[in-house]
């Protein structure tokens, strides 16, 4: 009677171990696996861009307000930055050529610095190459963690101190919307995007983006908000062709809270 | 219903009537004689039984009572770490941020996270002493073996929670780390109730029962579903799967909970012993059923819309873990207290034909 009883005590661990899948993070692709469907012969010459903005559609949810209370060394704006329109116009939105890969070195990326001030990120959506370094400063008068949380790449977790020597870090694997988060300051988090080809930007304050040096060719052009998700726009560019494209995000339920 | 005896083994045997299916088993070994005259291995539940054995030792008892209660304390901390996403916030174990003993800034996620591992420490070295202590002054073996068994406990419990913090977090540690701790909160329980007055010096009341399934089933039952719910309720707060099966779940566990308590005060509420832990299973239960209800609108409907652990997500969900805490240790007390007093007797379980003879 009692083994019987105990039975599912053995049981249900083993099942749950069986069944579980991991962590639930947001709907994140793998830069890695997308097919690389274009090959191209690059010609300075011939280069040409696509530009845009990206524009919020909508009533604009109210932000929501960050207490930062815990720690008194923590001052400054206290709203959350997860939906961050400005007359319309979407910020931190990742703009990305999706089928190409390699060209690494056509565009050159300025020095990817994240300064942690007010304990909060700054900036709250960065882009890198594989392999580049990404630089953290702690200029807060307060010790954070930074603790970023990969799919493709690998986990890690370290402690800053206030004002202390920046800490480099290399994200290998492509991966887009990596979290980053601080879990000293539990609103603290920023989303790291791993890319496998240089032709990408994050949107800013004005939602424009410009995407140089593209050769001619057909591309898939992906915009990827960390709450409101991905949209897609196949664009064909000529010689020395400069194409305008927009895209529009609508309200989700909770986007404007998504962590 | 009542015997005046301290355990069911001296019914009369004789009143046993041994079918012939049984002989011929008890012939050919596999089946135990039923024989009173025959010196009788003792069971764990007659050791549990048993009386007299030891000197009740106030200041034994009273540190144990200290223990579980500071262990509660460490649940309530642990509970905190997790409500308030800091489990990470302290990067490196055993160490903390490098330093054995220095304290560090008591700020932000670090003032929960660096308070559990103190408090656990402080727990650490309080099992150190009870075990020690039982070791030394305690006459029953198995109490000997039970304060050791709170030590590794603990010991797992403290590695488990390094490698949680080492490991980021994964799902599955983190649920056991929730599991160990209150099943060490139920051992350090166990250990103040031991140590007790009452346990070491009553001569328990006992009464028999004659239900199926009996209240020593449904106790054991009502432990199995709690322990399942802390898996599920572990595995959804350390984000290891959704909020369904913890619900689902719960209609099972006040079923069988309540079936329990309503048996157990129903038919044996006479027992000083068994009516306190029951009314007490029934009642936290009710409250634990208001908190998960609580906690579902704080964390699932409303914390989708939080960028960061609201207070009412943390009360809600603290106090719906610790009352987890408190509901899964009365329901062991509630088990050891019918297997003391309630006891199934070991004839029944030899052979159902013995059992219709001893009960008719």
């Amino acid at each position: 009677m009692v083994r019987h009883a105990l039975l599912p005590l053995l049981v249900v661990p083993a099942l749950l171990l069986a069944g579980c899948t991991g962590r639930n993070t947001p709907n994140q692709e793998s830069a890695a696996n997308t097919p690389v469907q274009q090959s191209m012969k690059y010609d300075p010459a011939t280069v040409g861009s696509i530009t845009g903005t990206v524009t919020f559609g909508g009533a604009v949810p109210k932000p929501v307000t960050i207490d930062m209370s815990a720690d008194p060394a923590c001052k400054g704006q206290n709203a959350s930055e997860a939906l961050a329109v400005h007359d319309g116009k979407l910020a931190n939105v990742l703009v990305h050529v999706k089928n190409v890969s390699g060209f690494s070195d056509l565009v050159q990326h300025p020095e990817v610095v994240v300064t942690q001030r007010g304990c909060r990120y700054a900036p709250h959506v960065v882009a890198v190459m594989a392999g580049q370094t990404v630089k953290f400063v702690n200029a807060d008068d307060t010790m954070h963690n930074i603790h970023p949380m990969p799919r493709a790449n690998r986990e890690w977790n370290a402690a800053q101190a206030s004002h202390a020597e920046p800490l480099e870090k290399k994200f290998i694997a492509p991966e887009l919307m990596v979290p980053v988060k601080c879990n000293q300051h539990p609103w603290m988090k920023m989303y790291v995007n791993v890319m496998n080809n240089s032709f990408f930007a994050v949107t800013g304050a004005d939602g424009k983006f410009d995407l140089k040096g593209l050769p001619p060719g057909t591309y898939t052009v992906e915009a990827v908000h960390e709450s409101l998700g991905a949209q897609q726009q196949e664009i064909t560019l000529g010689n020395k062709e400069n194409r305008n494209v927009e895209f529009t995000f609508a309200s989700q339920k909770g986007a404007a809270a998504a962590k | 219903m009542h015997l005046s005896s301290s355990g069911g083994t001296s019914l009369p045997r004789e009143s046993i009537q041994t079918p012939a299916f049984h002989r011929s088993r008890i012939a050919e070994g596999k089946e135990a004689v039923l024989n009173p005259q025959a010196p009788q291995k003792p069971q764990f539940a007659q050791i549990l039984r048993g009386t007299g054995v030891t000197p009740y030792n106030k200041a034994h008892h009273s540190f144990a009572i200290f223990t579980a209660c500071a262990t509660f304390i460490l649940i309530i901390a642990g509970a905190l770490v997790t409500s308030n996403d800091a489990g990470l916030s302290v990067p490196d174990w055993p160490t903390s941020f490098g330093k054995w003993v220095k304290m560090p800034p008591m700020v932000g996620g670090v003032k929960f996270e660096h308070s559990h591992r103190m408090i656990a420490q402080f727990i650490g070295v309080l099992t150190i002493v009870i075990a020690v202590w039982t070791w030394r002054a305690d006459k029953r073996s198995w109490m000997k073996k039970l304060g050791l068994a709170a030590l590794g406990t603990i010991i797992a419990q403290g590695i488990l929670g390094g490698i949680t913090v080492l490991h980021f977090l994964p799902p599955a540690v983190s649920t056991a780390h929730a599991i160990v701790g209150q099943t060490f909160f139920c051992i350090a329980v166990c250990i103040a109730m031991f140590t007790g007055r009452k346990w070491v010096a009553e001569e328990p009341a006992t009464a028999v029962e004659t239900q199926r399934p009996t209240l020593m089933t449904l106790s054991l039952l009502s432990v199995a579903v709690l322990y399942i719910q802390l898996i599920l309720g572990g595995m959804f707060r350390h984000k290891g799967m959704g909020w369904e099966p913890h619900v689902i779940n719960a209609a099972l566990v006040t079923f069988v909970l309540t079936w329990t308590s309503v048996r157990a005060l129903s038919r044996f509420s006479h027992v000083d012993a068994v009516r306190p832990p029951a009314v007490l299973l029934v009642s936290l239960l009710m409250v634990q059923l208001s908190l998960g209800f609580f906690a579902f609108i704080e964390k699932v409907m409303l914390g989708a819309a939080a960028v960061q652990p609201t207070p009412g997500m943390v009360l809600a969900t603290v106090t719906h873990t610790a009352t987890g805490a408190l509901l899964l240790a009365t329901a062991v007390v509630l088990a050891i207290q019918v297997w003391r007093h309630v006891p199934v007797l070991s004839e029944e379980r030899a052979s159902s034909g013995a059992r219709k003879a001893v009960t008719a």
